[in-house]
């Protein structure tokens, strides 16, 4: 399976929103927006924690551009790994990991 | 003896559930004392039961959610070309909305958003309304009449007295943004407003007509109209407009960005990223999808929602999109357009792995999925 996308993938602990500075023209932060999730930016060790987990390459996850909105709002770099906490209507909350690309 | 709540918590902590399974679990035996004995058993029960829920591995998901969506999806067609309306806005429903949130259009045929207010204009139908002013395009048609006069050679404008108040513009603001526009004169008397084209010509004048009649003197060029209602299960008013412009709406005041939202995929994306294209091609598929009586489980939909936006930017389903981008040239002939992929394929020397199920379903070997998939390996007793 590709990266964390099994909605089943259990979560432990909930993570309390800490919305970076806000950047550009923006009068609010794309964090708080309904319909975005929690994006977080991976250390590179727990980075290579989840590769290991799922036994993958970081080509395999899923992709986001560094052009992203909210990758410029949390300052991504091309080869970071971002990790999103969304809320699933069948699971409440499941993880999923972004590999972010030019 | 019943167990307290901190051995339930200890005992739960390191289960491989989702945490909709855990809370229920722990709402459950919140109400309901139980031994731990009861509690040991009550725990393996539901593991058995979430494990037997799991999809099989090896399962063709993507094809179950195929027909799950394309079976109900074939009673729409039958209701094609109803429409109707959320506020008194006509919005496209059924197979052609779904086709369109499918298709990753770019522009759908009916934009439209939901704008959120901030809580002192949420509640104040006068403070929405003047928000609403600020949205909604205005034009010159809106606030007075427009007449030629061809023996002066003038076109002259005279603006309602009580439109321009309610609208909160003045002649000045009206006769500036025509003369940013136009770069012409503008003359102002009172509420009478007079423009003459640079050649005394008739067709000038006509021309001028037209010209004058498509400045946008207030508001956003894309939104046509504006609608406000009170939504009763948040006792707020809420704006909905014809047409779709997030970025313009981030500047007023008033607005609460957190919570507006449009039907417009692509503008989701640019805006608010990825994540939330996703989360809004689910939404709006399940609305469209509910809205004509049909129910889909929403794990189908999401499948969509995560093929169509791995990649990090919103791609279609089909030719143009997924479809077209499989590695394997067997698999993109046997969808559409077979010739033009063979050709192109011959003509570059390309390479098919077979490791796909449709180029291995042509060349008549076992598909990679189920039993299909799982290889054994003896090895050998010494």
């Amino acid at each position: 399976m590709v990266g964390g996308s099994n909605p089943s993938e259990p979560v432990f602990y909930i993570f309390k929103g800490m919305n970076k500075v806000m950047k550009g023209s923006k009068n609010f932060s794309l964090l708080d927006h309904n319909l975005v999730p929690h994006h977080l930016l991976l250390s590179e060790n727990e980075a290579s924690q989840v590769l290991k987990k799922y036994v993958i390459d970081k080509e395999q996850l899923p992709k986001i551009k560094v052009k992203d909105p909210v990758i410029l709002e949390i300052g991504g770099q091309v080869g970071d790994i971002v990790k999103v906490i969304r809320t699933s209507q069948t699971a409440g909350e499941a993880e999923f990991y972004r590999l972010v690309i030019e | 003896m019943a167990v307290s709540e901190k051995t339930i918590e200890e005992m739960t902590r390191n289960l491989q559930l989702p945490k909709n399974i855990l809370d229920n679990l722990h709402n459950e035996l919140e109400e309901t004392k139980v031994t731990k004995k009861q509690l040991e058993e009550i725990i393996k029960r539901v593991v058995e039961g979430y494990e037997y829920a799991c999809i099989e591995a090896c399962e063709a998901a993507g094809v179950v959610s195929a027909q799950s969506i394309g079976e109900p999806g074939t009673q729409m067609t039958m209701r094609t070309f109803h429409y109707a309306g959320v506020a008194e806005i006509n919005v496209t429903l059924g197979l052609p909305r779904l086709i369109e949130i499918v298709d990753a259009r770019k522009n759908p045929s009916t934009p439209m958003m939901s704008v959120h207010l901030k809580e002192d204009y949420a509640r104040d139908r006068d403070m929405a309304r003047k928000l609403a002013w600020n949205i909604e395009a205005t034009h010159i048609s809106h606030l007075g009449s427009l007449s030629t006069d061809i023996t002066e050679m003038a076109l002259i404008i005279e603006l309602n007295e009580k439109v321009i108040t309610q609208r909160e513009i003045t002649p000045d603001e009206v006769a500036g943004k025509l003369e940013d526009e136009l770069g012409l004169t503008v003359l102002i008397d009172g509420n009478v407003l007079t423009v003459r084209p640079e050649n005394e010509s008739y067709r000038e004048l006509l021309q001028l007509g037209k010209n004058v009649e498509n400045v946008t003197l207030k508001g956003i060029s894309d939104i046509k109209r504006v609608v406000i209602r009170k939504e009763d299960t948040i006792d707020e008013y809420v704006l909905y407009t014809e047409g779709s412009s997030l970025k313009d709406i981030d500047d007023l005041d008033g607005v609460d960005m957190t919570r507006s939202t449009t039907n417009n995929i692509n503008e989701i994306y640019e805006v608010f990223g990825i994540e939330a294209a996703r989360n809004s091609i689910i939404k709006e598929a399940t609305d469209t999808l509910r809205e004509q009586g049909l129910s889909v489980d929403v794990r189908h939909i999401m499948l969509v929602a995560d093929i169509m936006t791995v990649d990090g930017e919103v791609k279609a389903i089909g030719r143009h999109g997924i479809s077209g981008e499989k590695a394997s040239v067997l698999a993109r002939a046997a969808f559409e357009v077979t010739v033009n992929h063979l050709l192109d394929a011959g003509t570059r020397g390309d390479i098919d792995e077979l490791r796909g199920v449709t180029e291995n379903v042509i060349v008549g070997q076992p598909i990679q999925l189920g039993t299909g998939h799982v290889k054994l390996l003896a090895a050998k007793r010494t």
